[in-house]
């Protein structure tokens, strides 16, 4: 496998860059596909054939960033795995003309790369998990604004399902918000929240305490007659806590509750 | 769906082993609930029932499973649903019933609240065995 290197190596690069064709460029696939050619060889010749094996920790660092790159980029799973495979279909010439030894031999390396194989698959999974979760980490944040309604009137509205993770980012906003803002009064408005079951209540409840030990009055918006009537049947008590048909029914309340916020037009109450 | 309705062929099953498990079980039940003509109201309350029931299976049974069935009995459609866990049981029925009582950290009104929400209610549980609850939501 040494002596014919580079012949062995141009024809694993042509398998491997016919199948990606124009997506990667040759020049950067010749790179890595010759540092990797050159690792694997070198692991092979200090030690066996165990993939796992400390001797093949370099390959299994080139692989991994290969895979890495290519889970980034966009390839599916197959064009990844098929910088390793093609490098076995690379080998099939040279059985014709080979020894009942190359054969044996070509075995165990088919098996190399078939564990090589499944190692870049595992680290592509790996990097789509990664980007999968950094993503519902960013909708996390996009799914959540903080408004200014009115001088000293901030909004929250909420859209989806509200889970532990999310009312914690809410909160968090809120709270903060009420401070940026030196707002006296938040509209949480689920208007968008399919359902409000007991989990959720508890979440808006303490939200709602917490932004009380700020000194802000919150209001709960978006109570639709479905839900009004489900957290009745839940045995819900909201309590003292204002809530709302309509988010511009908590908005004219909230107004009534500042004066001067119109100019001294609205202190009705 | 034949009456009184036991159809094991429409059943569906939904895993609840993750949190995100609770999210697909409602989404499953709304579906059904449509399908079957729930008033927007009863598909409300189904869907917030089925949150409060897989939720206590994941939390207090250590997850489980629900199966989920249209069925039909004097020309009225509904939904029923039944949560299964192999969890350690509810000792003291009476208790976990009562409003405002929680084993966990809820508000002790997931169980209670879930009877109030839907038309037929069974509770069965065997200490260290499990628990299977099996509720059923009509049409009006």
């Amino acid at each position: 496998m040494t002596s014919r290197r580079e012949e062995l190596a141009q024809g694993w690069i042509e398998v491997v860059s016919s199948t990606l064709a124009r997506r990667v460029s040759r020049t950067e696939l010749d790179q890595e596909l010759h540092e990797l050619y050159g690792a694997i060889l070198e692991a092979l010749r200090r030690g066996g054939v165990d993939a796992a094996g400390e001797h093949y920790a370099e390959v299994r660092a080139l692989l991994n960033e290969i895979s890495r790159n290519r889970a980034r980029q966009g390839f599916s799973p197959a064009e990844t795995a098929i910088g390793v495979f093609a490098l076995k279909r690379g080998l099939e010439p040279l059985l014709d003309e080979g020894s009942a030894e190359d054969v044996a031999a070509y075995l165990a390396l088919a098996r190399l790369t078939d564990d090589l194989g499944m190692f870049t698959v595992d680290a592509y999974a790996a990097t789509r998990e990664q980007i999968i979760s950094a993503q519902a980490e960013e909708l996390l944040e996009l799914s959540t604004p903080v408004v200014k309604l009115w001088d000293g009137i901030i909004g929250v509205p909420l859209v989806g399902t509200l889970d532990s993770a999310r009312t914690q980012v809410v909160m968090e906003k809120l709270l903060q918000a009420l401070v940026d803002t030196g707002s006296a009064h938040a509209i949480i408005d689920i208007t968008g929240v399919p359902a409000v079951d007991t989990e959720v209540a508890q979440h808006l409840l303490k939200t709602v305490v917490a932004a009380r030990l700020m000194g802000a009055e919150c209001i709960v918006s978006g109570i639709r007659p479905q839900i009004a009537q489900t957290i009745v049947a839940l045995g819900i008590e909201f309590g003292d806590i204002v809530t709302k048909a309509t988010l511009a029914d908590a908005l004219r309340h909230a107004l009534r509750r500042s004066p001067g916020a119109l100019g001294g037009a609205g202190s009705a109450a | 769906m034949t009456s009184p309705g036991l159809d094991p062929e429409g059943t569906r099953i939904q895993l609840i082993a993750t949190s995100d498990d609770v999210v697909r079980a409602r989404q499953l039940v709304r579906t059904l609930a449509v399908g079957c003509g729930l008033s927007l109201v009863d598909q409300t309350k189904l869907v917030t029932a089925a949150s409060e029931l897989a939720r206590n299976t994941l939390s207090y049974g250590g997850g489980g499973t629900m199966s989920a069935l249209p069925v039909e009995r004097n020309g009225r459609r509904g939904v029923r649903l039944s949560f299964t866990d192999e969890g350690p049981g509810i000792p003291d029925i009476d208790l976990a019933l009562r409003d405002g009582w929680s084993s966990g950290s809820g508000m002790g009104l997931g169980l209670s609240g879930a009877r109030r929400l839907v038309d037929e209610f069974e509770l069965r549980t065997v200490v260290d065995e499990g628990t299977t609850v099996t509720v059923v939501k009509w049409s009006r």
